[in-house]
């Protein structure tokens, strides 16, 4: 796909007249897809997408279009000279765009994966075989994910990554089940065997009589896919810039310095570490790291071009949503083999559920516990614990209420593919958390 | 649109088994003003197609971008070796659905087509809306928009079957933030939930002409207004909340492929179990709710689902017991409960799965005064702002923008963070009144979320107001 959408962008820029200026954007997957559901195929199949974004400018004016390309070079070349028409048609509609920003400074950059995945059928077969005699149910992703930049100022920016995605769940009975997953780029069957196993030897503890627990405030331990959730909804208008500037941003306390999370709080968007393309929309490179929160006190926010050129600050390249989409949470001190002893009497929370802000302004979300969660007494496991609802603040849960985060930490891969496989990543430790308010 | 794509499909027909073609093509326009600055202007044009091949009982898709006779026939190649792959490993075999042969078109009745307008005057028009949003300086943020989507799909199956629509839909919104120190308020028009088929006929009847200096006032009253009271009380909820209610703990609990396990990885499973249908109550005999999309109107409505099944109006809870439900023809022949025409993808690069159309309350005969009027102590909710609900679609928290106390059958004072908690097996039973025709509204969303791969529906809601008893009610921090 690089090679089309080089020679795709030298046409488009081919045809432009007089001082305009586009930036081209490229999205292209070419994914397998399996659905199972107790351990049968439910839907599989492939899907192959390009997608191109063009922007044309002339000085202030611009505007802005997506159109999907074929593969065919005659066809997509037809396509893209007109769209560029009726753009240019529209330039002449539109005002000038105050808050117009792209890089003119070139700087190309590209970074290619190595294709180290199984064929699609030997992955089938290793996933229906690891979930033999087992109510196993889940979707497996897999192939090559591309994304491209180039202006007709001479940039060009490319990125292919491999990766394969499978998530599933044994379920044991009811809604009780453990949920695992296994991401990468390099397929392992016997590391996938060892995971199956780790995970159907959790749901003997499903097989044991689930407690339900009373509305009130509990101790609980959120492992780092549940944390994930909850730093999550932070990062939905949390951290950028425009949020907080237009005072919708839940964080809009922390921000004016009114509440502060624990000391040891430290959020960064962190792209050096993470495995989403290092350059943005507009063809800024972003910046290896961009410190959040640090010490539980609000550092920098998310900035994406037009947010600077509106409010009159650089650009940290974030995209037009400024959400993380490398996120780094720092560890903390707490050994993972010390966490049910730590945890003593309450909940250990390995997955939360459909969270949604039941406060913004107090930051305070309302979600629910899901799959593998448990009632701990005295440092031990002692049943499965029926759904229940929370109802907590972030400053709580992730201040004075915070006793500790763990010193090791998970990177969880983004296995969403709405509209198309998403490229992002959570680096994340568990947290151990007071008073942990349960509603319903 | 799709010139020769009939002859192209036969040409690549595999040997065996059943075979479909589902092409799309949709344009999306977006004029947003915030700020009174325009926004970049989206347009965007789309077009794929999606090959499905049951054979052998295996089942196989590819989605391809490329609808040329060699992108067809790459296509069909690829579905047909996923189709040879899953044989004898499926959850069914596919070999035994008779899948329909379909004739015939629909496309959404339009006065005013979007072109019909020039971009400047809709440009001006969203300026002048958004504009009249900054009604103070307390107002932070404003914002004026529309979103049209033009979507032509055409169905074509292995033995003649031919089905078209072409649906017009346009998404019009308000928003006005208002804040003063770290509490801000935010209003939007009808929840940002105005989805409906049609043309720029569509702005004057939902208030996106009219409204926008309410939708101010309204967000500043919230910024004075105290925190909604905690307690079990009556609950008012109006057509802008109840569309969220019906959606969360009607709509997807009834979908069949959740009660089949499908969604359990991902969207969850749903609280009802297969020996319900016919005898459960789901609610108080005021309960009438249909799956309707021949609404012309509504945001799901459609001639035929993505699997070419003739779509019509049918009930699925009548006098508040569950008779039928969501689900899709496979879904149909593999639970053996009766469904609807409701196998639907979000596009041409995902397969069709059992999803919400239109899922509707049919109205009752109480005007909003009435409502009002039989609430002694209680709260009256619109706008829904937070959704929340566990993975059975049981246990379920929602928030809305606005509230207002009711006393002695009276509206009084606004209160903020309004919001109510319940369980959806037995809340539907605290159904009290339903709203007469008067406190209608038809709604959606553009954005339900479900399956693997995961799918962005676009869902419509036609509902009245209702009041419901005995709910637990409470405000902010």
């Amino acid at each position: 796909m690089q090679e089309h959408f080089r020679q795709i962008a030298d046409h488009a820029f081919s045809q432009l007249q007089g001082d305009e200026v586009a930036l081209l954007t490229f999205d292209g997957e070419e994914s397998e897809f399996v659905r199972f559901n107790k351990n049968a195929v439910r839907q599989a199949g492939a899907v192959t997408q390009r997608d191109l974004g063009i922007d044309l400018i002339r000085g202030q004016h611009h505007a802005e279009a997506q159109v999907s390309l074929s593969g065919d070079l005659a066809q997509d070349r037809a396509r893209v000279e007109g769209m560029t028409d009726e753009l240019r048609r529209r330039l002449d509609v539109v005002p000038e765009d105050p808050h117009l920003l792209y890089a003119t400074e070139v700087h190309s950059t590209e970074r290619i994966g190595s294709d180290e995945l199984a064929p699609p059928e030997t992955a089938l077969a290793a996933i229906l075989k690891g979930g033999q005699g087992k109510d196993s149910v889940g979707i497996h992703a897999q192939g090559p994910i591309h994304r491209g930049f180039a202006n007709s100022l001479g940039q060009r920016n490319w990125y292919t990554s491999y990766t394969f995605n499978l998530e599933w769940c044994f379920y044991e009975h009811g809604d009780k089940a453990v949920k695992s997953d296994y991401a990468g780029f390099k397929w392992d069957a016997a590391a996938l065997q060892r995971k199956m196993e780790e995970a159907a030897r959790q749901l003997a503890i499903l097989q044991r009589e689930p407690k339900t627990i009373t509305r009130g405030k509990y101790r609980v331990y959120l492992a780092p896919r549940a944390l994930n959730e909850v730093v999550g909804m932070l990062g939905w208008n949390g951290f950028g810039l425009k949020a907080q500037r237009a005072k919708i941003s839940p964080l809009l306390r922390l921000v004016e310095g009114e509440a502060k999370m624990h000391a040891g709080v430290t959020l960064s968007e962190n792209t050096a570490q993470g495995v989403s393309p290092n350059f943005d929309r507009r063809g800024f490179v972003k910046p290896d790291a961009v410190v959040m929160i640090e010490g539980g006190r609000f550092r920098d926010p998310l900035i994406s071009p037009r947010s600077a050129k509106e409010f009159g600050v650089p650009t940290n390249a974030a995209e037009s949503y400024e959400a993380p989409n490398s996120l780094d949470m720092a560890a903390g001190d707490v050994a993972l083999d010390q966490v049910l002893a730590k945890l003593g009497t309450g909940v250990y929370i390995n997955n939360l559920w459909y969270l949604n802000y039941s406060d913004r302004p107090a930051c305070r979300m309302t979600g629910m516990t899901r799959f593998a969660t448990f009632w701990v007494e005295s440092g031990t496991i002692v049943a499965p614990l029926n759904v229940m609802r929370f109802d907590e603040s972030a400053y709580r849960m992730l201040g004075d209420n915070l006793l500790g985060l763990t010193r090791e930490r998970e990177m969880l891969l983004s296995s969403s593919t709405y509209g198309g496989r998403e490229v992002a990543s959570a680096r994340l430790p568990g947290a151990l958390v007071a008073d942990f308010a349960f509603t319903l | 649109m799709f010139e020769g794509l009939k002859e192209r499909f036969r040409e690549v027909l595999p040997r065996t088994g059943f075979c479909s073609l589902r092409a799309e093509h949709e344009r999306n326009e977006t004029i947003r003003v915030r700020q009174n600055v325009l926004q970049p202007i989206q347009t965007s044009e789309d077009t794929g197609g999606m090959v499905t091949i049951m054979a052998g009982g295996g089942i196989g898709y590819a989605a391809t971008s490329d609808l040329s006779r060699a992108g067809l026939r790459d296509a069909v190649a690829r579905a047909e070796a996923w189709a040879k792959a899953t044989a004898g490993r499926t959850v069914f075999d596919f070999s035994k659905v008779a899948m329909p042969n379909p004739k015939g078109s629909y496309e959404t009745p339009v006065r005013t087509p979007w072109d019909s307008v020039p971009l400047a005057e809709k440009i001006a028009m969203t300026a002048r809306e958004c504009g009249r949003l900054k009604t103070d300086d307390r107002i932070a943020d404003f914002e004026a928009g529309l979103w049209f989507t033009k979507t032509s799909v055409l169905y074509l199956t292995h033995d003649g079957g031919e089905a078209q629509r072409v649906i017009h839909r346009l998404y019009p919104y308000l928003r006005a933030t208002a804040s003063e120190g770290t509490v801000s308020q935010t209003r939007n028009l009808s929840a940002s939930a105005i989805c409906r088929q049609g043309g720029l006929e569509v702005l004057e009847p939902v208030g996106w002409l009219s409204q926008a200096p309410v939708i101010a006032r309204e967000a500043l009253e919230l910024l004075a207004a105290p925190n909604c009271p905690t307690g079990t009380m009556d609950l008012l909820l109006d057509a802008d909340q109840m569309f969220l209610q019906i959606h969360e703990s009607i709509g997807h609990p009834l979908e069949l492929d959740r009660i089949l396990g499908d969604e359990r990885n991902y969207a969850g499973t749903s609280f009802v179990k297969p020996e319900y249908f016919g005898t459960f109550r789901y609610g108080s005999d005021l309960l009438n709710i249909v799956f309707d999309p021949t609404v012309p109107e509504a945001f799901a409505s459609y001639g035929f689902d993505d699997d070419g099944v003739k779509a019509e109006k049918l009930y699925l809870i009548e006098k508040g017991i569950l008779k039928r439900a969501l689900g899709s023809l496979i879904s149909q022949s593999r639970a053996g409960i009766p469904g609807v025409a409701n196998s639907r993808a979000d596009s041409w690069r995902r397969p069709p799965i059992d999803r919400m159309a239109n899922v509707n309350l049919e109205p009752g005969h109480a005007t909003m005064d009435q409502l009002i009027a039989a609430v002694e102590r209680g709260v009256y909710m619109k706008a829904n702002n937070s959704w929340s609900i566990d993975d059975s679609r049981n246990k379920f928290q929602f928030g809305c923008e606005y509230g207002r106390l009711i006393e002695n059958g009276k509206l009084k004072g606004v209160v903020r963070n309004p919001n109510y908690r319940g369980i959806s097996a037995s809340f539907w039973n605290s159904l009290k009144l339903v709203g007469d025709r008067s406190t209608v509204q038809v709604l959606g969303a553009p954005n339900c979320g479900k399956g693997e791969p995961n799918q962005m529906m676009r869902v419509g809601h036609v509902t009245p107001a209702a009041l419901f008893s005995n709910v637990e009610v409470f405000g902010g921090d």
